[in-house]
């Protein structure tokens, strides 16, 4: 590692990074042409070929977002991000056959042990490509398909034609056009009627090379009565340049579906991390939203629930941690589209040394959802002065039978809190990491245990040295 | 064999420019129970809470040695690990903290290791039969919607767990009905053999149950009156009238 790395990495705690071993890797900057080549290099069907460029061109017109953090936005260089970069030249079945540099990046992150102890699948993206993949056979025995979206395309395009950009399409904003020319990777995961996957699948995600853009599609559809549980965990080593990280989630929930998908993101402080994550819930169908951010430099994210059936029910937990020079910008919409459908929306930020965390949340309820609910709870945790906390609530009601409820809280950690820990023998550093744990934990315990541990972990580090 | 256990040295403390102890020495020798008694206001949690080491509080003049050494310099958490332990009048609710964690990792800071989960088990089952306690307690957050019985019981709990050589128990006994008194009593005596005692309280009732060598009585942050278990009984009798010509 340079030691202009080395000084960025500081104390990060996954900032390791492995020596560079692309076998392919284009020249920076996007074109048709870039686009064209990603897509002819995946031997791609002409039709992804022209949804590509087609999303290229809306690309190149669509202006930036005129909210959010537009400074921090006017300082991503496009030219200067490296679209596609392919680590290693077949996906493996065995993880011996991993290569040996990639394979130790993942065993530093606690893969595959994690699989074996506790989830049902791995897909584990390294660069813009899986490297390792695996599901269980029983899932495998009940028809669930749980591949990485290149190989989903290649092996189910009739699935994913019908799918694919049909919650979120290329038009959406000026990020899901990007991730629609040059998309790569992502999961892809259909559950039959009926089937109950009851473990958690999970994907892991991590940028490697420097100024690597990563551009990751999910799609994932749980047809009439089944049930998916995904969880998506990244890390990403630090680099003195910026990182681009957008992705496009979508999520299909048939009628009496029920989808949960939790992330818990850390990405290095010079991350963009703009994502669009968006779920629609059909009759008595429920999406959950799972989402901690964590790192960054900006994130901007608020994952969406169309509730279009009858029934449905929405469900966001998110936290957001934003330390020095972060910005996190995330939220919740939930559009409530028929009649008697239900959402709640749980929201904690914590920000601190001059960190900022927004809520910015959307609640629409149409003229015909008759006799909806909705809860929204957003609590801010300020760990010093010079940090910041807003919220930009947004509701458009258009049906009066609504029962909704909206509660906002700032609050800040109090000195009898820190006395009576102290006095039970902790320094104030682990004072302070055991009740941001605790401000965290109505989030930290929806996740598997092994994620649980893991963010309590992160945090507790975050806290260390912190105070002055 | 005496030990000094504490030793408090014509001290004077201050909250920003309001003195509120003025000039007060004792000592407490190992197993011995020393009761504080006072009207409200008298300084009397605020002499706790400065040995214990409460940021908000100024020592102006004199000092405090616990175990020989002046502790104005060392840290909260330091007193805490060197066996000093406060039990609050007003514990702080942490929220999404679970009571059972709390313990644990208490139980680890102030012992310098963290204990064998089997042995810690043991060691925290027998500690709440003693002080009747349900085990649904380990999985509620620390003091969160707890009635005052239940967060005096948890501060009782720590004790008997981080086995202090000092303790300082704050209005133990507020807000605590009698049968509740009895097992808190209980608990203190478990430990007061090789402590260091010192029982701030309004009441006789706690005193009926845990026997104090040493009575003191604040007045207007000074010690005006020192006795044996007598002079509480009378306290209880006559009220602190007859003590202002003193202070």
């Amino acid at each position: 590692m340079t030691q202009e790395a080395q000084n960025a990495v500081g104390d990060y705690k996954y900032g390791f990074h492995d020596p560079e071993s692309a076998t392919i890797r284009f020249d920076k900057g996007l074109s048709e042409e870039v686009v064209r080549d990603i897509s002819e290099l995946k031997g791609e069907p002409e039709w992804m070929t022209d949804i590509r460029v087609k999303a290229y061109h809306h690309f190149m017109e669509r202006e930036m977002p005129t909210w959010g953090n537009c400074d921090s936005l006017a300082g991503i260089d496009f030219d200067n991000v490296t679209y596609f970069l392919r680590s290693s030249d077949k996906t493996e079945k065995d993880w011996d056959d991993v290569p040996d540099d990639i394979k130790r990046t993942f065993d530093r992150l606690g893969i595959p042990e994690a699989e074996q102890k506790w989830l049902g699948g791995v897909t584990a993206q390294y660069e813009s490509e899986a490297v390792y993949h695996s599901i269980r056979e029983d899932l495998e025995e009940q028809g669930v398909l749980f591949l990485d979206m290149d190989s989903g395309l290649k092996e189910h395009p009739e699935i994913v034609k019908k799918y694919f950009g049909s919650v979120i399409p290329h038009t959406d904003n000026k990020f899901s056009a990007l991730n629609t020319a040059v998309w790569s990777g992502g999961s892809f995961i259909y559950v039959p009627k009926g089937v109950h996957v009851e473990m958690p699948v999970q994907a892991y995600f991590r940028i490697n090379a420097k100024n690597m853009g990563q551009f990751e599609r999910t799609l994932i559809i749980a047809d009439e009565g089944s049930s998916i549980h995904y969880v998506e965990g990244c890390t990403a080593p630090t680099y003195s340049t910026d990182s681009l990280h957008s992705a496009v989630v979508e999520l299909i929930a048939m009628e009496g579906a029920k989808i949960r998908y939790s992330t818990v993101q850390n990405w290095s402080a010079n991350v963009y991390n703009l994502v669009t994550k968006r779920g629609v819930a059909h009759k008595n169908a429920t999406v959950e939203w799972v989402d901690g951010n964590i790192g960054s430099k900006l994130t901007m994210k608020y994952p969406a629930v169309l509730l279009k059936g009858e029934g449905a029910h929405a469900e966001v937990i998110s936290v957001a941690y934003a330390g020095e020079g972060q910005h996190q910008d995330a939220g919740a919409k939930v559009h409530h589209l028929a009649p008697n459908t239900t959402s709640s929306i749980l929201s904690k930020s914590i920000s601190k040394n001059g960190g900022r965390s927004s809520y910015r949340g959307m609640l629409q309820v149409t003229p015909k959802a008759a006799g909806c609910r909705s809860k929204v709870i957003c609590d801010a945790l300020m760990l010093d002065e010079d940090s910041r906390s807003d919220t930009y609530p947004t509701m458009e009601i258009g049906n009066s039978t609504a029962d909704l409820e909206h509660e906002a809280s700032v609050s800040k950690v109090s000195g009898d809190q820190l006395f009576y820990l102290m006095s039970r023998g902790h320094t104030e550093e682990e004072a302070m990491g055991m009740i941001v744990n605790g401000f965290f934990e109505p989030f930290t315990r929806e996740l598997p245990m092994e994620y649980a541990v893991e963010l309590n972990r992160l945090l507790e580090l975050e806290m260390e040295g912190s105070i002055g | 064999m005496t030990e000094v256990l504490l030793r408090v040295e014509n001290l004077h403390v201050s909250v920003g420019d309001t003195p509120i102890i003025q000039g007060i020495s004792l000592e407490i020798n190992r197993g011995e129970i020393h009761a504080v008694m006072g009207r409200n206001g008298a300084g009397k949690s605020t002499l706790a809470n400065v040995i214990m080491g409460h940021p908000a509080y100024q020592i102006t003049s004199g000092a405090i040695h616990y175990k020989g050494e002046n502790i104005e310099d060392m840290e909260v958490f330091e007193r805490a690990r060197a066996g000093v332990f406060l039990s609050f009048q007003y514990p702080a609710a942490i929220p999404g903290v679970q009571v059972g964690t709390f313990l644990r990792k208490s139980v680890a800071s102030v012992r310098g290791q963290a204990p064998s989960p089997r042995a810690f088990r043991k060691e925290l089952n027998e500690a709440m039969k003693q002080l009747d306690m349900d085990k649904s307690f380990l999985s509620r957050y620390v003091n969160e919607g707890f009635s005052g019985g239940e967060k005096k019981r948890l501060e009782i709990l720590q004790m008997l767990l981080l086995q202090p050589h000092l303790a300082l128990l704050d209005e133990t006994d507020s807000g605590l009905d009698i049968d509740a008194l009895r097992i808190v009593a209980e608990g203190i005596n478990a430990v007061a053999k090789d402590t260091g005692c010192l029982i701030i309280t309004h009441y006789q009732r706690l005193l009926d149950l845990v026997k104090p060598d040493v009575v003191h009585v604040l007045i207007d942050g000074k010690i005006v009156e020192s006795g044996g278990p007598e002079l509480a009984l009378k306290l209880e009798k006559e009220g602190y009238d007859w003590l202002d010509a003193l202070a």
